[in-house]
């Protein structure tokens, strides 16, 4: 299957992938996660052929093609702006793979009826696909590159052009789809709510490497850094420094860290001395209002309503639900759920 | 303002539009007809009724359909399409793959290399060809120097007054249309389209012919025809660098008005040539139409690069130099001709004399030959100033109103519109044929009249300027003129600060674009300026065509002045121009 090792890319002088190495499985769906321009388009292009590594290798089947031009690899790539040809209609559009292969009339005509079939639609053969809404010309799009039986899809943020609802319906079907049809995939995107649909295994990257990799759950129960906890969206992240022991002081008040009974990566059991700073991720849901004698405390800067709770953020940006409003201004004591601090790396 | 104080003026407004949509169709129109009369009375005057007069007058003579008279015509109709396609030809083969340069690379200089192909476009023909002389002619810089070089008797290239010269001209001139209207489409030419191919199994060759080939098709179709066109009507190059025996349609209705004196075969000429460039522009503006449904598009600065390889270097390289030999070299070497003197003394021929010469420059102010035809050379110059002025009051005069309909036309607006674009469509040789016709009898008799030559340029201006006017006025919008007197302008400084800016720097442009027009002006000037009043172009042909090293040097002094003041405009125009807002 497709590995990569060691992939080094530099952008106008600037490294943008620093030493990539990653591996696709039989039928896996592997989503590469990160913030724009992080460097995941590129990757994707260095896999399909339409740029080279600066070092490194790609393989395929323990094979390196490295120098295989890209006509010659039989990836699929589905773009953002989907890329239809605008001068073909969709029936050619989804046929030009296939008559690259040289296959025969009948046999074209079947494979496009076959796959304009699995994306929903069959019928629109002669239609322009400049006419199309955004949604049809992504599943041409689709169509398109799972006409010529390709031996490994990539998605390079193909909903990122659509809006909330129509995106939601693409995901599932695009879901089942890779699901059928048992090609590996890659799939690019930052949006973490598409990856964590899709994937099998999440690749998060940062400034040109992967920080952290697992299947969806994995990363956001342990996320390994104070970056990919605020990536994910997983927390409150909170700088502190030791006290004595397990406590740690923070800007709103001192708590007790748990000595975690696992300990993740191994790179977390150094011994801390007094006076190291530690970074602590607090999840919303383990945080409860308290009475103000408690050791934490803070003042309610905003109250957002968000249909079924009330999101409370105080004065330096900590945030939790309730349930019930309270006032803003107002001085409030904490609680933090017994051993669900988790610490993370730097 | 209140909420309620709005909504009362919202209707109030509502009320006064519904009021005025009862109101008879005259009524309704009466703006739009103000404001076009003045243009449409002025070309009725000097351009349809000159044309009907042609027409007139090839009807009602006995010659028009003559055997000989076919005969002519049907040698120059030949002549010309034969050079116009060849023409067309060598373009495309330069045009294209530098249309691909401009739109696929990223190279130091890039910007003023382009600036530079879009200049020829503009320049004078007498200026074109005085460059070509000057680098190509007989006493011009190669032949003077390979001539001291190899020790020659005779200059040793000869392309001068050859099919060679005028094919070389008409690159030079079009070029810069091939590199526009297929590199605009280039650049907006969606990159992962190749890229998508390419992944679905196509390799480069068939990526090009599959995907980039038909996707450019209609662009590339509709920059040859322009490109046609333009070589079909050439009249300036072709009697200036090809000489009288190449005669086109144009160069033999000059010929047969004002040597031959046959105006009848004029007219059935210009009628012919009436004809063709109408079923070309047609042609033209179909295929345009076209190109701008067919093309995705794209944000063309992304896909600008450096060369990555060998092979791309090379093709930057040999795409620099031709570019920089055709566009640069020629209007280089005319400045540089006119300030050196390179003839070796009489029996002197081994030792090249060159030295630097502001001689040229001082004869323009003398009258050698004390006669009345031969008027100095800087009063041809006070002539060009004079046409030029009175061109660009009367254009101006007319455009401006007409170009403020326009903007925000209603549907007689766009009905007329059209109409004062024809003459763009007549060649002016034949106009100025029609103003001999019209004008030289009562109840016009205009023939002796210093006014002739600027009306005829007026004409030829006028749809210039309306369009460059146009643009600029339509780009006013209300919205900026709400947000001024939301921040609390009233509307005396609303139209100051916001329309008057704008208006201005647009009446601006037009003027220039329209004192440049008329400075260049050759095709209906040749056969109008009278020879005691010539202008810039008249009298540099006339300098051209006599022998002698002196009258050389003057025509190169006179050709550089008008390159520079052409040069200058064009730029003056450019900076001028909104950002954003694209041609003319």
């Amino acid at each position: 299957m497709l590995i990569l090792s060691n992939i080094h890319k530099t952008y106008e002088g600037k490294p943008l992938l620093k030493g990539i190495s990653l591996e696709v499985g039989e039928g896996e769906t592997i989503c590469l996660l990160g913030p724009s321009g992080g460097g995941k388009t590129t990757l994707l292009r260095i896999i399909a052929g339409l740029e080279n590594a600066e070092d490194g290798e790609v393989s395929w089947n323990r094979k390196d093609i490295s120098s295989v031009p890209p006509h010659k690899r039989n990836f699929g790539l589905i773009f953002q702006d989907y890329a239809l040809f605008p001068h073909l209609n969709v029936f050619d559009n989804v046929a030009f793979g296939l008559k690259m292969q040289k296959l025969g009339r009948d046999e074209i005509h079947q494979r496009v009826i076959k796959s304009l079939q699995q994306v929903d639609l069959l019928g629109f053969e002669t239609r322009r696909v400049t006419d199309l809404s955004g949604g049809e010309q992504q599943r041409v799009a689709l169509a398109r590159a799972l006409a010529p039986r390709p031996h490994l899809l990539l998605f390079d943020e193909p909903l990122g052009a659509l809006d909330r609802k129509l995106r939601e319906y693409l995901l599932a079907e695009l879901r089942s789809i890779l699901q059928e049809s048992g090609v590996p995939a890659i799939y690019v995107t930052h949006d973490q709510e598409e990856a964590f649909t899709l994937a099998d295994r999440v690749l998060l990257l940062h400034n040109g490497e992967i920080v952290q990799r697992g299947t969806p759950a994995e990363v956001y129960a342990h996320p390994h850094s104070g970056w990919v906890a605020e990536f994910l969206g997983a927390g409150n992240v909170v700088q502190g420094k030791i006290l004595m022991d397990d406590l740690v002081e923070t800007f709103f008040g001192t708590v007790k860290m748990p000595v975690e009974e696992r300990q993740a990566e191994g790179t977390l059991s150094a011994p801390l001395r007094v006076q190291a700073s530690v970074t602590l991720l607090i999840r919303p849901q383990d945080v409860r209002i308290g009475d103000l004698s408690s050791p934490l405390r803070g003042t309610v800067k905003d109250i957002i309503f968000q249909q079924d709770r009330y999101k409370v953020v105080l004065k330096g940006g900590f945030y939790f639900y309730l349930s019930d409003p309270v006032n803003v201004g107002e001085e409030i004591g904490l609680k933090i759920k017994m051993g669900k601090i988790q610490r993370l790396a730097e | 303002m209140s909420n309620r104080q709005v909504a009362k003026s919202a209707e109030k407004k509502k009320v006064f539009s519904s009021g005025s949509s009862h109101l008879s169709v005259p009524f309704r129109y009466r703006d739009s007809i103000l404001r076009w009369a003045p243009a449409l009375l002025f070309i009725s005057i000097f351009f349809f009724y000159p044309l009907t007069k042609i027409l007139g007058l090839g009807v009602n003579s006995s010659v028009f359909l003559s055997p000989e008279s076919l005969q002519i015509a049907l040698d120059s109709l030949g002549f010309t399409l034969y050079q116009a396609v060849l023409s067309m030809l060598l373009t495309l083969l330069v045009g294209l793959p530098a249309a691909y340069l401009f739109a696929r690379y990223d190279f130091r200089g890039k910007a003023l290399l382009r600036a530079l192909t879009a200049v020829p476009f503009m320049l004078p023909t007498v200026v074109v060809a005085a460059g070509f002389n000057a680098l190509l002619g007989p006493r011009g810089w190669l032949n003077l120097s390979l001539m001291n070089l190899l020790d020659l008797d005779s200059p040793p290239i000869n392309i001068l007054y050859t099919l060679g010269a005028i094919l070389l001209a008409h690159v030079f001139y079009n070029t810069t249309i091939v590199i526009r209207v297929v590199g605009n489409a280039l650049s907006r030419l969606d990159p992962r389209l190749i890229e998508a191919s390419r992944l679905l199994g196509a390799d480069p060759w068939r990526a090009f012919w599959r995907i980039t080939f038909p996707l450019l098709r209609p662009a590339i179709l509709a920059a040859a025809l322009l490109v046609f066109l333009f070589d079909f009507t050439s009249f300036g190059v072709i009697l200036l660098l090809g000489g009288p025996k190449f005669a086109t349609l144009e160069v033999e209705i000059y010929i047969q008005t004002l040597q031959m004196l046959n105006l009848p075969v004029a007219a059935l000429l210009s009628i012919i040539q009436l004809l063709c460039t109408l079923t070309f522009s047609i042609l033209y503006s179909r295929m345009l139409a076209q190109t701008s449904t067919q093309v995705a598009q794209q944000d063309s600065e992304s896909q600008l690069r450096r060369s990555k390889n060998k092979r791309e270097r090379i093709f930057i390289f040999t795409m620099i130099t031709i570019l920089f030999a055709l566009f640069v070299l020629p209007m280089l070497a005319l400045p540089l001709r006119s300030v050196s003197r390179l003839e070796a003394d009489r029996g002197d021929r081994a030792d090249l004399q060159t030295s630097l010469t502001s001689d040229y420059y001082n004869e323009l102010f003398i009258n050698r030959r004390g006669s009345r035809f031969y008027v100095p050379p800087i009063e041809a110059a006070l002539n060009s100033l004079e046409y030029a002025g009175i061109t660009v009051a009367l254009s101006l005069l007319m455009g401006f109103p007409v170009a403020s309909a326009l903007a925000k036309p209603n549907r007689m607006d766009r009905f007329l519109d059209p109409l004062l674009m024809l003459p763009l469509g007549a060649s002016a040789v034949t106009l100025g044929l029609g103003f001999i016709i019209a004008f030289s009898r009562p109840p016009l008799n205009l023939i002796a009249s210093p006014w002739l030559v600027p009306l005829a340029h007026t004409i030829i201006a006028l749809p210039f300027v309306i369009r460059s006017l146009q643009p600029a006025l339509a780009s006013i919008p209300q919205r900026y003129r709400e947000a001024a007197a939301m921040l609390g302008a009233s509307s005396l400084r609303t139209w100051f600060t916001v329309d008057f800016p704008i208006v201005f720097r647009a009446v601006l442009a037009a003027a220039t674009f329209a004192f440049t027009v008329s400075l260049g002006e050759f095709g209906a000037t040749s056969l109008l300026a009278r020879p005691e009043s010539p202008t810039i172009p008249t009298a540099i042909y006339r300098f051209l065509s006599q022998p002698g090293g002196l009258n050389y040097g003057q025509a190169m002094a006179m050709a550089s002045i008008l390159m520079i003041l052409t040069t200058l405009s064009i730029f003056l125009i450019e900076k001028l121009r909104l950002p954003g807002r694209g041609g003319w």
